[in-house]
């Protein structure tokens, strides 16, 4: 098990503080370990400068702006490992540049669950983790685990948030009542053609299709009517966003007035005091995040990184920042209030009052939808 | 003494553009040839494909009508905008030329202020400002000359309006130094042979700007029909040029054969109109125009 001089030493501190080293041992063990340290043999120069940044890609925005405060500043000012971060605004755009980069050049991904698990997969991009250096791996959901590893025994990733795309909708124009009785069909009202938007995503327009049509989004059976339904939202929408920035900026504006959302957005904008609604329809399509690790990466810090964004603590205080609910199974972790109130949060850790896309059934029909989908979304 | 160098050599010739030739063919002919290479590869899924060699990836191009309306539309985008900046461009460079203003290197510098700021948040200013909550929506709104917002976001003309707020300058530009190029004593033996101040434009600085007027319009539409941000953030889908397909292709279907394909599409067909240029007017206007 390879772990960070970091990691070490704290470990060798608890061992003594509880009482399981002498105190000869630790300050044997510790002496080693300054030596070592101080050593300065060119090679180990390079080692070091080798660690001491962790690249880091996400959605950006109010997501990545409490990730970064309350996970990456307090974990760089412990282990002094810096956190550069990009961003991307759509995960096929990071794909594409992480196939064009040598491994190592981009580390860890926030990546969209499993259904982009497949394609890093399918790509030869990911690593192997070690699950013995992420201790804080135990409090995760287990069923948010177990897509993951049914794709691959060996985890590249690791689950750390969740929520739902529901419909969102200005409480000017549409009322709560109106929402929760039309439901999924308000992207369809011909009343608001002109002010509807939607995720410029082909699962998210298929998903929302299928609800329209009364079929099951993981077992769909006829494609031509959920092509007709997804043109015709895409006659009725002003825009089909493409980022969380632009979804705010759109809902905020007032430009559109009903759309499909991200539920941790959404509550970013109630949160910021305006006028929008939310609503989770049956059969919503949930999802999941995932702090994934590719290949090239340094492991031992990037798993050190993922361990700190997975302790309880932090991983309370990203969820309460980015108004998504955290991985941590809610049986063994006491959460906040604030996180039990956010949109798709599911008390009982079991994630059963979810809808989660069928990973096998997308990937096997990624390909050919994508394809559709962009032709459609350009008027064919 | 033959192996002496004299000042007209071949070889020092060779030695003086090989270090812009390599520059050629690491960073453009090498590009493209591989990209070409790309387009007869075999797509298996989002992201993966091998070396095997097939012409599927053309053979759809050539079959699917999809790819060919688009190809179209963008040209005709392309060409609509060009027109538009050489019509609105010529005026402002005729009046930088002919002013008499001491202080013309204002007016020039006021032509490439613009591009001090991003061109990413230049195209953004126009949401604001043709958005529904933009400032002439809002203008309107409050003194009640409309009750509803006017949909001026979000289609083809906000996209042409985009194209030409990033355009217009190298219209501008070419076109005035092309009449910067003009023997202003023609004008002045054309007006004491009896022209009227509008037959000495006519027949002696319009027929001699034009060559600038042509270049202007050629880096315009090539420019225009390559663009991908502009249609992407002021157009609706509906509104996507085919850079934006290139886009999708690669960066949404992960599908990098057949993206390459339509790259070599664009690239060939944008070559295409700079050939003819270069035949009938060459490349030096250009040149001049860009370099100043």
């Amino acid at each position: 098990m390879k772990l960070t001089t970091t990691t070490r030493l704290e470990r060798l501190q608890d061992r003594y503080a509880n009482g399981d080293l002498s105190r000869r041992t630790f300050l044997t063990l510790t002496a080693a370990a300054a030596a070592a340290a101080g050593l300065d043999m060119p090679w180990m120069r390079q080692a070091l400068a080798a660690v001491e940044e962790v690249r880091f890609d996400g959605w950006g925005g109010t997501v990545q702006e409490a990730i970064d405060k309350y996970a990456f500043q307090p974990y760089t000012a412990k282990t002094k490992i810096k956190v550069v971060q990009g961003t991307f605004g759509d995960e096929d755009e990071i794909i594409t540049k992480i196939k064009t980069a040598k491994p190592g050049d981009y580390q860890v991904i926030h990546s969209s669950g499993v259904n982009y698990y497949i394609k890093y997969v399918n790509g030869g991009l990911t690593s192997e983790i070690n699950e013995a250096n992420i201790p804080n791996m135990a409090n995760v959901l287990q069923p948010m685990i177990e897509p993951f590893r049914k794709l691959t025994p060996k985890l590249s990733a690791v689950p750390y948030d969740y929520g739902t795309t529901g419909i969102a909708y200005n409480t000017k124009v549409i009322s709560p009542e109106e929402a929760k009785e039309k439901g999924a069909a308000l992207l369809l009202d011909k009343k608001y053609a002109g002010k509807v938007g939607g995720y410029s995503d082909m699962t998210t327009r298929v998903w929302y299709a299928a609800l329209a049509t009364g079929q099951d989004p993981n077992n769909i059976k006829d494609m031509d009517t959920i092509w007709a339904k997804v043109r015709e939202t895409r006659d009725l929408a002003k825009k089909f966003w493409s980022s969380g920035a632009e979804l705010m900026d759109l809902l905020s504006k007032g430009e559109i007035v009903v759309t499909d959302a991200w539920s941790g957005r959404v509550a970013a904008l109630q949160d910021q005091g305006h006028p929008i609604g939310y609503l989770d329809p049956a059969g919503s399509y949930a999802w999941m995040e995932d702090m994934l690790i590719l290949k090239g990466s340094p492991m031992a810090e990037s798993e050190e990184l993922i361990n700190f964004m997975l302790d309880p603590a932090t991983s309370i205080a990203v969820a309460e920042g980015q108004s998504y609910p955290p991985s941590l199974d809610p049986t063994k972790v006491k959460l906040t209030e604030k996180i039990e109130k956010l949109p798709a949060f599911d008390k009982t850790g079991t994630m059963k009052s979810l809808t989660f896309a069928d990973p096998t059934y997308w990937a096997n029909n990624e390909d050919a939808w994508t394809k559709q989908w962009n032709r459609i979304s350009k008027g064919a | 003494m033959n192996n002496r160098w004299t000042l007209y050599d071949p070889r020092l010739a060779w030695m003086l553009i090989a270090p812009v030739l390599l520059l050629l063919i690491f960073f453009l002919v090498l590009p493209i040839a591989v990209m070409a290479a790309y387009t007869f590869f075999t797509f298996v899924t989002a992201g993966v494909e091998t070396s095997t060699l097939t012409t599927a990836n053309w053979q759809e191009f050539f079959t699917d009508s999809y790819y060919s309306g688009f190809l179209l539309k963008t040209l005709r985008v392309g060409a609509i905008t060009a027109l538009l900046c050489g019509v609105l461009g010529y005026f402002p460079a005729y009046f930088i030329w002919a002013t008499t203003f001491k202080h013309k290197w204002l007016l020039l510098l006021l032509l490439i202020v613009p591009f001090w700021i991003s061109f990413t948040i230049r195209t953004f200013s126009w949401i604001n400002i043709l958005g529904e909550q933009g400032v002439i929506n809002v203008a309107l709104l409050k003194l009640g000359i409309i009750s509803e917002p006017l949909p001026m976001l979000y289609n083809e003309g906000a996209v042409i309006l985009g194209l030409l707020h990033f355009l217009l300058p190298y219209m501008i530009l070419n076109v005035y130094v092309s009449l910067e190029g003009i023997d202003r004593t023609l004008i002045s033996a054309a007006r004491s042979m009896g022209c009227t101040s509008a037959q000495a434009f006519r027949e002696v600085t319009l027929p001699l700007s034009l060559p600038g007027l042509a270049a202007g319009l050629l880096l315009c539409f090539v420019l225009a029909a390559g663009s991908y941000v502009t249609p992407q953030l002021l157009g609706s889908g509906r509104d996507a040029l085919f850079g934006n397909l290139i886009y999708d292709t690669i960066m949404g279907e992960l599908n990098w054969p057949m993206g390459a394909t339509l790259s070599i599409v664009l690239f060939v067909v944008l070559g295409f109109f700079a050939a003819i240029y270069t035949r009938y007017m060459g490349m030096s206007q250009i040149v001049k125009g860009l370099g100043g």
